[in-house]
C-alpha cells in the first residue's frame, strides 16, 4: 500500500490497514537497532524537530534515537530552552519553525489538541508525542507492536487497562487502537478515575481489578500520580496499591501466559509490585525497545520514505 | 426630520400586533395609525412647516420595540483591542439592538460610581445605542465585600452582577440580595460552583473524554442556581439567572417560578443552537463558560424558552482577539461574540416552531425591559426605540464584516434567514441595511 498520512495525530484517524502497515514497517526497522552499525541513510537530509513542551525522557530519547538511526538531522527543544519562557505562543513558535523548513515536527504538550493545532499551522509533518490527556498514538502503536510480536495477533485478545483512565492519553489511544484491531478492552480503576462516556471509545468498564484481569491476555497498568490525591481521586497510595495495584497474588491468579505492560515511568510498589515489574510476565522493556522501531517507521513513512523507496 | 415607518407588521406583545404606520417626531412616537389612513394629514402639516419627512417602507417586515441585550461584555476600560464601548455599541446597532447592558468585568472593574459614569460618558460619545451599565456585586469581583450600591444606583447602574465570577460565599450573596433590595436593584447571578467546575474547559461527557479535555458537570451550574433560588426565597429579593445552559437549571427555575419565587432567567443563542459537538476539532470559538452542553440540555433550553421558564435571550457577547483564541484549547479565553448574530439565530426558533414571533419580541425586548425596569414599547409618547427586521432575508454570516473588533464566533459562514435591517434609537436611525 501507499502510506499517504502526513500527520500522526491520534489513533482515530488511522485505518486498520494503515496501522498494520506501520507495524509491519516497524517490524523491519527493529533489525536496524541490533546491527553493529545502527544507521541507515533513509532520511538523510531530512530535518526532525523534537519539540517537547512537557518533561519527557523515554519518548524524547526514543524519537531522537529513531531519527538518528535513519540519518535524519534531529534537534530537541524543550520549553525551558525555547522562546515559550519569553511568552511566545505555540502558534508563533510553529510559524518560526516553519520558516526554517523542517520535514517533521514531533510535539509533546501538556494541552490536549495541540498536535491538531500545530498541524493546521505548518506544512511539515506533525507527529503527536502526547497531547495532554488526549492521545499518545506512538505509545499505542508500540504497544500494539509488542503485543502482536508476543502473541502473534491482536484480534480476539482480551486487554485490561488498569488505573487512572481519566488523566491518561495512553489509555485513550490504546482503547481506540486495540478495539480498532479487534481486541476486547476492559478498563478498571476507582470510579473517580473513570471518565464519563469512556465506553463510547469501545471499552467496557469495571471497578473491580480482579474481575477485569481474570480473562486478560494483556494487563496494562497505568502510572498513578501522587498529586491526584489533592483532587480527592484516591485517599492514599497505600490503599490504592492494595485495592487497584497489580500485586504478586493478582498476577498468580491471572492467565498463565498473561503479558504485563506499563507505559512508564513505573511507581514501583504503588500501581505495580516490585517483583511484578521484574517478573516473568513483564514486557515493559520490550515496549521501550519497540518504541524506537515504531518511531523509526513513523518518521520514515510520514517523510515519504515509503513513496521514495518504493517499499511494498 | 420626522420619520414615517409604513406598512410593517408591528409587534409589541400585549399591546399591538397589526400592520400599522408609525409617525416619529422629535425622537418620540407621535402617532400610530392604521395603514393608509389619515396619517398623510400629519405629513402635510409637517410639510407646511417647511420640514421634510422620511418614509421608511417596512412592508413585509416586522417592526418591534427596540431589542435589548441585557448581557454583553464591552472591553473598555482595559482591553480596548478586543472591543470598545463605541465598537460594541455599533455592533449592537448592526445586530438590531437599541440598548445593551455591559457587565462590570472590565479592568478596572465597574465597582464604583466613577467608572459607571465613565461608561455613560463614552456611550454618549459613541451616540448609537443606549448603554445601561451593570455594576459589580462585590468590590473588584473578589467575592469578599459589597460594593456601594447606593452610589452605583445614583450613577445609573441598572443591575448588579459579578458575571464571569460566581459569588461563592453564600452569606455575601444573601446580604447582596438584601442590600440591593433597598435600592430596588436587580441581582444577576453567574451560577457556577468553582470547586466542582475545577479545571474543566468543556461539558463533562463523552466529547470531553474523547478529546482528553477536563469536563464541567451540569451540577456545577445547577447547584448554584438552586442555592440562589433558595437565597431569593429567603430574602424576598429579585434574582435574574444569567446564561442558563443545563436541563437541571431549567427545571429548578421552572419549579421556583411555580412556587412564586421572583426569579427570571436568560439563555444565549449558542445554548439553544449548538451542542458540545461544536468544540470537536478543538474549536476555541466554541469555548465558553458555561460550556456548550449535550443535546438533552439543548432540548431542555428550547422547552424552557417555549414555556416561558426562560424569559430572556441575551447574547453574553464576549469579544476576544485571535491572540486569546489561536492557542491551546485549555488556555483559550472563554466566550464568543453574539450581538450581530443573535436576531438571525433567534428567528430560526420561529421557523423551527419553538416559539412565535411574538415570543421572540418578548424575550429580546419586552421581558428584558420589564426585568430592568425600562419603559419601552410602541406607544404614542414613548421614545422611538424601534427595531425592524426582515424575517425572509437570506444571507451568509461573514464575521469579517462585523462591526465588533473581534471575530470569535462559531457561526461564521452559516447560511441564515432573517436579519435586523434597521435600528432606531430615540428617532435616530443608527443602523440601516
Amino acid at each position: 500500500m501507499r502510506f499517504t498520512k502526513k500527520n500522526i495525530l491520534d489513533m482515530e484517524s488511522l485505518s486498520v490497514d494503515e496501522i498494520n502497515f506501520i507495524l509491519d514497517t516497524a517490524d523491519r526497522m527493529k533489525e536496524i537497532s541490533i546491527r553493529p552499525i545502527k544507521k541507515v541513510p533513509a532520511l538523510r537530509g531530512k530535518t526532525v524537530i523534537l519539540f517537547f513542551y512537557e518533561p519527557s525522557t523515554r519518548t524524547r530519547i526514543s524519537f531522537d534515537i529513531a531519527a538518528k538511526r535513519l540519518s535524519a538531522d534531529s534537534l530537541s527543544i524543550s520549553t525551558a530552552s525555547s522562546s515559550i519562557v519569553k511568552g511566545e505562543t505555540l502558534a508563533d513558535t510553529a510559524r518560526n519553525f516553519e520558516a526554517m523548513n523542517p520535514d517533521v515536527i514531533v510535539l509533546r504538550h501538556s494541552s490536549a489538541g495541540t498536535a491538531h493545532l500545530l498541524a493546521g499551522l505548518v506544512k511539515s509533518s506533525v507527529i503527536n508525542a502526547g497531547d495532554g490527556m488526549h492521545a499518545h498514538p506512538t505509545q499505542a502503536l508500540l504497544d500494539l507492536m509488542t503485543v502482536r510480536e508476543k502473541k502473534g495477533k491482536i484480534s480476539g485478545l482480551h486487554i485490561a487497562i488498569i488505573g487512572d483512565i481519566s488523566h491518561s492519553r495512553v489509555a485513550r489511544s490504546n482503547i481506540t487502537g486495540f478495539t480498532k484491531m479487534g481486541a476486547e478492552v476492559v478498563i478498571a480503576g476507582p470510579p473517580t478515575m473513570i471518565p464519563k462516556g469512556i465506553e463510547t471509545l469501545g471499552a467496557s468498564v469495571s471497578y473491580n481489578v480482579d474481575e477485569a484481569i481474570r480473562n486478560a491476555d494483556v494487563i496494562m497498568m497505568l502510572r498513578i500520580q501522587k498529586e491526584r490525591q489533592e483532587s480527592f481521586l484516591f485517599p492514599t497510595e497505600r490503599e490504592y496499591s492494595k485495592v487497584y495495584g497489580l500485586t504478586k497474588e493478582r498476577v498468580e491468579n491471572a492467565r498463565s501466559n498473561v503479558l504485563i505492560m506499563h507505559p512508564g515511568p513505573v511507581n514501583r510498589g504503588v500501581e505495580m509490585a516490585y517483583e511484578v515489574v521484574d517478573g516473568p510476565y513483564s514486557i515493559i522493556f520490550d515496549q521501550v525497545t519497540n518504541g524506537v522501531a515504531v518511531r523509526m517507521a513513523l518518521l520514515y513513512l510520514v517523510s515519504g520514505g515509503a513513496r521514495n523507496a518504493g517499499a511494498d | 426630520m420626522p420619520v414615517l415607518i409604513k406598512g410593517g407588521r408591528v409587534i409589541d406583545p400585549g399591546n399591538i400586533d397589526e400592520i400599522v404606520d408609525i409617525l416619529i417626531k422629535d425622537g418620540k412616537i407621535s402617532e400610530i395609525k392604521e395603514q393608509g389612513s389619515e396619517i398623510g394629514g400629519q405629513r402635510s402639516e409637517v410639510r407646511g412647516q417647511g420640514a421634510e419627512i422620511r418614509i421608511i417602507d417596512a412592508s413585509g417586515k416586522i417592526v418591534t420595540p427596540g431589542l435589548i441585550d441585557m448581557h454583553v461584555h464591552l472591553r473598555e476600560p482595559g482591553h480596548e483591542y478586543k472591543e470598545t464601548i463605541e465598537s460594541g455599541c455599533l455592533s449592537a446597532a448592526y445586530g438590531g439592538f437599541t440598548a445593551i447592558c455591559p457587565m462590570p468585568n472590565t479592568n478596572p472593574v465597574n465597582d464604583n460610581g466613577q467608572l459607571t459614569e465613565y461608561i455613560f460618558k463614552k456611550a454618549v460619545i459613541a451616540d448609537t445605542v443606549r448603554v445601561y451599565p451593570v455594576a459589580a456585586i462585590s468590590k473588584g469581583l473578589n467575592g469578599k465585600s459589597l460594593c456601594e450600591y447606593g452610589e452605583l444606583k445614583e450613577a445609573g447602574a441598572i443591575a448588579l452582577s459579578d458575571d464571569g465570577n460566581p459569588v461563592s460565599n453564600s452569606q455575601l450573596m444573601r446580604r447582596a440580595m438584601e442590600y440591593a433590595k433597598g435600592f430596588s436593584m436587580l441581582i444577576i447571578s453567574h451560577c457556577e460552583d468553582l470547586d466542582l467546575a475545577a479545571n474543566g474547559v468543556v461539558n463533562e461527557g463523552s466529547v470531553a473524554t474523547n478529546m482528553g479535555l477536563a469536563g464541567i458537570p451540569n451540577a456545577a451550574e445547577s447547584i448554584m442556581v438552586m442555592r440562589d433560588i433558595a437565597l431569593c426565597e429567603l430574602t424576598g429579593s429579585r434574582l435574574h439567572i444569567a446564561h442558563v445552559s443545563t436541563k437541571e437549571s431549567v427545571q429548578a427555575i421552572r419549579n421556583a417560578k411555580k412556587r412564586g419565587v421572583k426569579v427570571t432567567a436568560e439563555t444565549a443563542p449558542h445554548y439553544f443552537t449548538l451542542t458540545e459537538d461544536a468544540v470537536k476539532g478543538y474549536n476555541t470559538n466554541a469555548k465558553m463558560n458555561p460550556p456548550l452542553r449535550s443535546s438533552q440540555d439543548r432540548e431542555a433550553i428550547l422547552e424552557g424558552l417555549a414555556d416561558g421558564t426562560i424569559d430572556v435571550i441575551a447574547t453574553d457577547h464576549a469579544p476576544h482577539s485571535y491572540i486569546e483564541k489561536e492557542v491551546e484549547f485549555d488556555k483559550a479565553a472563554n466566550g464568543i461574540i453574539g450581538l450581530e448574530t443573535s436576531v438571525s439565530l433567534s428567528l430560526k426558533l420561529v421557523r423551527d416552531g419553538v416559539i412565535s414571533l411574538t415570543g421572540i419580541v418578548e424575550k429580546m425586548s419586552t421581558n428584558p425591559a420589564k426585568i430592568l425596569g425600562l419603559d419601552i414599547g410602541i406607544k404614542t409618547g414613548r421614545p422611538a426605540d424601534i427595531t425592524i427586521f426582515d424575517p425572509d432575508l437570506s444571507y451568509k454570516i461573514d464575521s469579517g464584516k462585523f462591526q465588533s473588533f473581534s471575530r470569535n464566533t462559531p457561526f461564521n459562514g452559516w447560511d441564515m434567514k432573517g436579519k435586523a435591517v434597521l435600528t432606531m434609537v430615540g428617532g435616530k436611525v443608527v443602523f440601516e441595511k
